[in-house]
């Protein structure tokens, strides 16, 4: 029930596409049908530009669309930050011709799932659907997607629910902790700003902001859909043509992002709370996710924060030391760079000595060699449990979205083994002198402060 | 990580198992009284390995609450054979995950593994059943996590406060009268002896289910299960359990003031669990009330009064013993608790007094039997529906028939469930009234 900013890891990029109008869709890549929890897909693009990939998986009546729009938070006007996120929160809150009530009604007397979400750079929606009433679900889907009239008393209500989200949400420790890092670690790029605005920017957005920015992102050729489930690829031609053929393609218009500048000095930002914990997040710039280090960088963060029990930091402060339930390191690598971040929360009496336990362990994976069994074990770990990303059908949505819009390849589940497998030990303290820089940290720590007692140099 | 289930924040859907997924189910009980549930999916080449004991925060005394979670702690560390840590190493290095979780009538533990690795987990979780250290050193430092889970779920989150205070509340002696993760001052006695007496007493093949959902071939995987679990000794019998809660006669309430942004109502009802017939007819009430946009809560209170900033509930038909069906609201900055609470109220008088349409009762039907259809994806989720039923005592045959029995429901038994459970004097109410904070930035 807690309202949480959603968070996204992945990327932005601008392309138009345009094909051929005289096919309807042109296959660009298809796999051969490979073992059970491969990925088998297709894709295609659609005559007015939507990229499409198709999975058939046909062991239950059941189908899940997953859409990535080229729509994200990054794009919006500073003083208009949230801009992006109201859009996507409108999209099923009216059509030309169906009310907020109706399309409520109707998807839920059919069972089905359908929502819609802004992210920081791109928004997504999604429908699971029976394949009983498929074609009921589609005609929803594009509906909002493709004629969402944005009705004024609709976008007063959601606006006034995001402000109370905002407020609410400073009773949530880590999302004031993670709001404040984000300012200070993104600079003037657009990833400083929270992705549902703020309470100076949201009063600002009119509907005419909002109509414009959906006439502008939200169009076929800024689209991908990817499609698993009960369906076979001359129903999905089908489909397309039937509810996404009308809609028209438009030049997309190019933006560009002031970069985020790193730190010049540590920067400690303290929060005084009435609380019994120290909720802690430190960290920096990162890397975006086409970064070539990418892979390297993922079998770093897993040794040292990312695996679980099995990594550096869950091993030394919570099993040795019982300081923390929950310890963790992040590469959040999205269209850019993204931060990377260490979050634990502790009593407030023992946020130092944790802060220093981080310290210690970040300042170690970059001066000595990881060992060859953490190593051995993290590309096992990261290799072997592919499968488990692909274990249901709306996984292998998600996953297939992202390999689309990063433009992974269709046979990048074949690949990834090698592209884990040639990481070496020599890489990991390359990447880990690289991009972790322990002198230059920003540090958020929302707490009692009395009782903390941070260092603050 | 190991953790618990909140009520509020329980992640999964209380669902049913396809009937025609019972197909390929297949169960049997080994001599030692483990009972092993076996289903058949091949279309990825993976598993969930799944043991679930009869044995959670229920099953603790006065005193010693975060006991069973504090056990499922110590689960992972360690035993002669594989020592501290070496669990979860030993499953992430054939690339699975594994976890565990506590709730109020079970603590469950589970693998997600390659399908070609069943026998590593059936190796560990065999092992663990029997063979566990329980090292005093470990003991005092998981302790010390536990407090930190506590703090972080519970003492700095003021929703949840009212949460544990309302079962403590409702419950006067039933054991469902205390927090899973367990008062702090217990935590700060508990020893490790504790551990001990509960693990020994709680985890034996006679008080466990052992359920494995994936691509599997039953033949070539019962020897395995054989020569594992089946070599584990059987335990002392668990005596039946025999709390029951007397009857409440008046209306309960209580205030916790907390700094906080914006006040918190959340109300309960004791009503019976799936041993009761009208178990079928409370769920499609629970759909009714809180299952998507327009549902009556939403489209009355967050739509179309815009007084609620988020409301919801549900009712907990899979608990071993009676619970509360409950109901929830957090109100639109600047409208009060007391406005909530009684619009909250409305709503369920309504049930009481007007019929539910045709349609709306047709769409509680069609969204439960969709949800179980879609939940059919997540071989993780099947084998949870049977975990749960069978660790509670509902047993999977419940499941099984649950879509069919929900088809059933007819407007009156909805009109008379309302009519017999949600009522005033047996709620409890618990209200969370913002402090403003003693400032000093």
């Amino acid at each position: 029930m807690a309202i949480r900013k959603f968070q996204n890891a992945s990327g932005f990029f601008i392309r138009l596409l345009l094909f051929g109008l005289t096919v309807f869709l042109s296959q660009v890549a298809s796999a051969d049908a490979a073992p059970a929890g491969k990925v088998s897909a297709k894709r295609l693009v659609t005559e007015n530009g939507m990229t499409v990939v198709l999975q058939e998986a046909h062991s239950l009546p059941v189908v899940n669309i997953q859409m990535i729009i080229k729509a994200g938070a990054v794009l919006d006007p500073e003083e208009k930050a949230g801009l992006a996120h109201l859009t996507a929160s409108l999209l099923d809150e009216g059509t030309a011709t169906r009310s907020s009530i109706q399309i409520a009604d109707a998807i839920d007397f059919i069972g089905a799932e359908l929502s819609t979400r802004g992210g920081d750079d791109y928004a997504s929606a999604s429908l699971r659907v029976l394949k009983k009433d498929l074609a009921a679900g589609l005609d929803l889907l594009s509906d909002i997607l493709t004629r969402p009239s944005f009705p004024e008393p609709e976008l007063q209500r959601i606006r006034q629910e995001i402000l109370g989200q905002l407020i609410a949400e400073k009773d949530e420790p880590s999302t004031v902790a993670d709001k404040a890092f984000n300012q200070i670690v993104f600079g003037a790029h657009p990833y400083h700003r929270p992705t549902e605005g703020t309470e100076q920017t949201l009063p600002t957005i009119a509907r005419a902001d909002v109509a414009r920015f959906y006439d502008q992102h939200y169009r076929p050729n800024n689209t991908i859909m990817t499609i698993v489930g009960d369906i076979t690829e001359s129903e999905t031609v089908d489909f397309l043509k039937t509810y996404f053929g009308s809609w028209p393609q438009k030049l997309i218009p190019t933006a560009t992002f002031p970069p985020a500048a790193g730190l010049e000095k540590p920067t400690v930002k303290l929060i005084d709370k009435d609380l019994t914990q120290a909720n802690m997040i430190l960290g920096h710039l990162g890397i975006d996710r086409r970064n070539p280090d990418y892979y390297a960088v993922t079998v770093m963060n897993y040794i040292l924060g990312g695996g679980g029990f099995a990594s550096r930091l869950m091993t030394n402060l919570r099993d040795n030391q019982g300081l923390a339930y929950s310890i963790n390191s992040h590469f959040q690598a999205g269209a850019f760079p993204g931060s990377f971040s260490v979050s634990l929360q502790t009593r407030n009496a023992a946020a130092q000595q944790a802060i220093d336990g981080v310290l210690a362990e970040l300042r170690k994976i970059r001066t000595l060699p990881v060992t060859d069994r953490e190593l051995g074990e993290t590309q096992a770990y990261l290799i072997g449990s592919f499968p488990l990303r692909m274990d249901t059908s709306a996984k292998i949505a998600g996953l297939l979205a992202q390999i689309e819009y990063y433009n992974l390849g269709l046979d990048y589940a074949e690949r990834y083994p090698k592209l884990i497998g040639s990481v070496t030990k020599t890489d990991i303290r390359r990447v880990a002198q690289k991009y972790l820089d322990p002198d230059h940290l920003a540090l958020v720590v929302v707490a009692k402060q009395d009782e903390a007692k941070i260092r603050e140099n | 990580m190991p953790s618990l289930f909140y009520l509020l924040l329980a992640s999964f859907l209380f669902l049913p198992i396809a009937p025609a997924q019972a197909r390929t189910l297949q169960t049997q009980t080994l001599a030692n009284g483990l009972k092993v549930i076996l289903v058949e999916e091949h279309k990825a080449p993976v598993v969930t390995i799944q043991v679930w004991y009869r044995a959670g925060s229920r099953n603790e005394v006065t005193g010693k609450t975060g006991l069973a979670h504090l056990t499922e702690h110590m689960m992972f560390k360690g035993t002669p054979k594989y020592g501290k840590g070496e669990f979860s190493r030993s499953i992430a290095r054939v690339g699975g995950t594994e976890n565990a979780f506590t709730g109020k009538d079970y603590t469950a533990y589970f693998e997600n593994l390659s399908a070609d690795q069943v026998g590593l987990a059936l190796n560990l979780e065999s092992d663990r059943m029997t063979n566990l250290l329980l090292d005093t050193k470990e003991f005092q430092l998981e302790r010390e996590v536990v407090k930190e889970e506590r703090r972080l779920r519970t003492d700095d989150d003021p929703q949840s406060l009212v949460v544990e205070h309302l079962f403590a509340t409702a419950f006067l002696v039933h054991p469902y009268h205390a927090p899973i993760i367990g008062w702090m001052t217990d935590l700060n006695n508990l020893e490790r002896n504790d551990v001990t007496a509960f693990y020994k007493r709680f985890y034996s093949p006679n008080n466990a289910i052992l359920v494995i959902v994936g691509d599997i071939d039953p033949k070539k995987l019962l020897p395995k299960i054989q020569q594992t679990f089946g070599k584990v000794p059987k335990g002392f019998p668990v005596a039946p359990f025999r709390i029951a809660e007397p009857e409440q006669t008046g209306e309960r309430r209580f205030v916790i003031k907390k700094e906080a942004q914006l006040p918190f109502v959340f109300a309960g009802y004791p009503v019976p669990n799936f041993f009761h017939p009208d178990n079928y007819a409370l769920g499609v009430l629970a759909n009714i009330l809180f299952s998507g946009k327009s549902s009556r809560l939403y489209r009355s209170l967050v739509y179309e009064k815009k007084l609620a900033l988020d409301i919801g509930g549900d009712y907990p038909n899979l608990s071993a013993n009676p619970d509360l069906f409950y109901i929830y609201g957090v109100p639109q900055p600047g409208r009060t608790a007391d406005e909530l609470e009684k619009a909250l109220y409305a709503e369920i008088e309504k049930l009481k007094t007007e019929p539910v349409t045709d349609p709306e009762l047709q769409k509680a039907k069609n969204q439960i039997e969709a949800g179980f259809i879609m939940g059919q994806d997540s071989n993780f989720y099947r084998a949870m529906q049977i975990g749960i039923a069978e660790a509670v005592g509902a047993g999977y045959a419940y499941q099984e028939s649950y879509v069919e029995n929900i088809q059933k429901v007819t407007k009156e038994d909805l009109g008379r469930a309302a009519r017999t459970y949600l009522i005033e004097d047996r709620r409890t109410v618990g209200i969370l009234l913002p402090q403003p904070r003693q400032d000093k930035d």
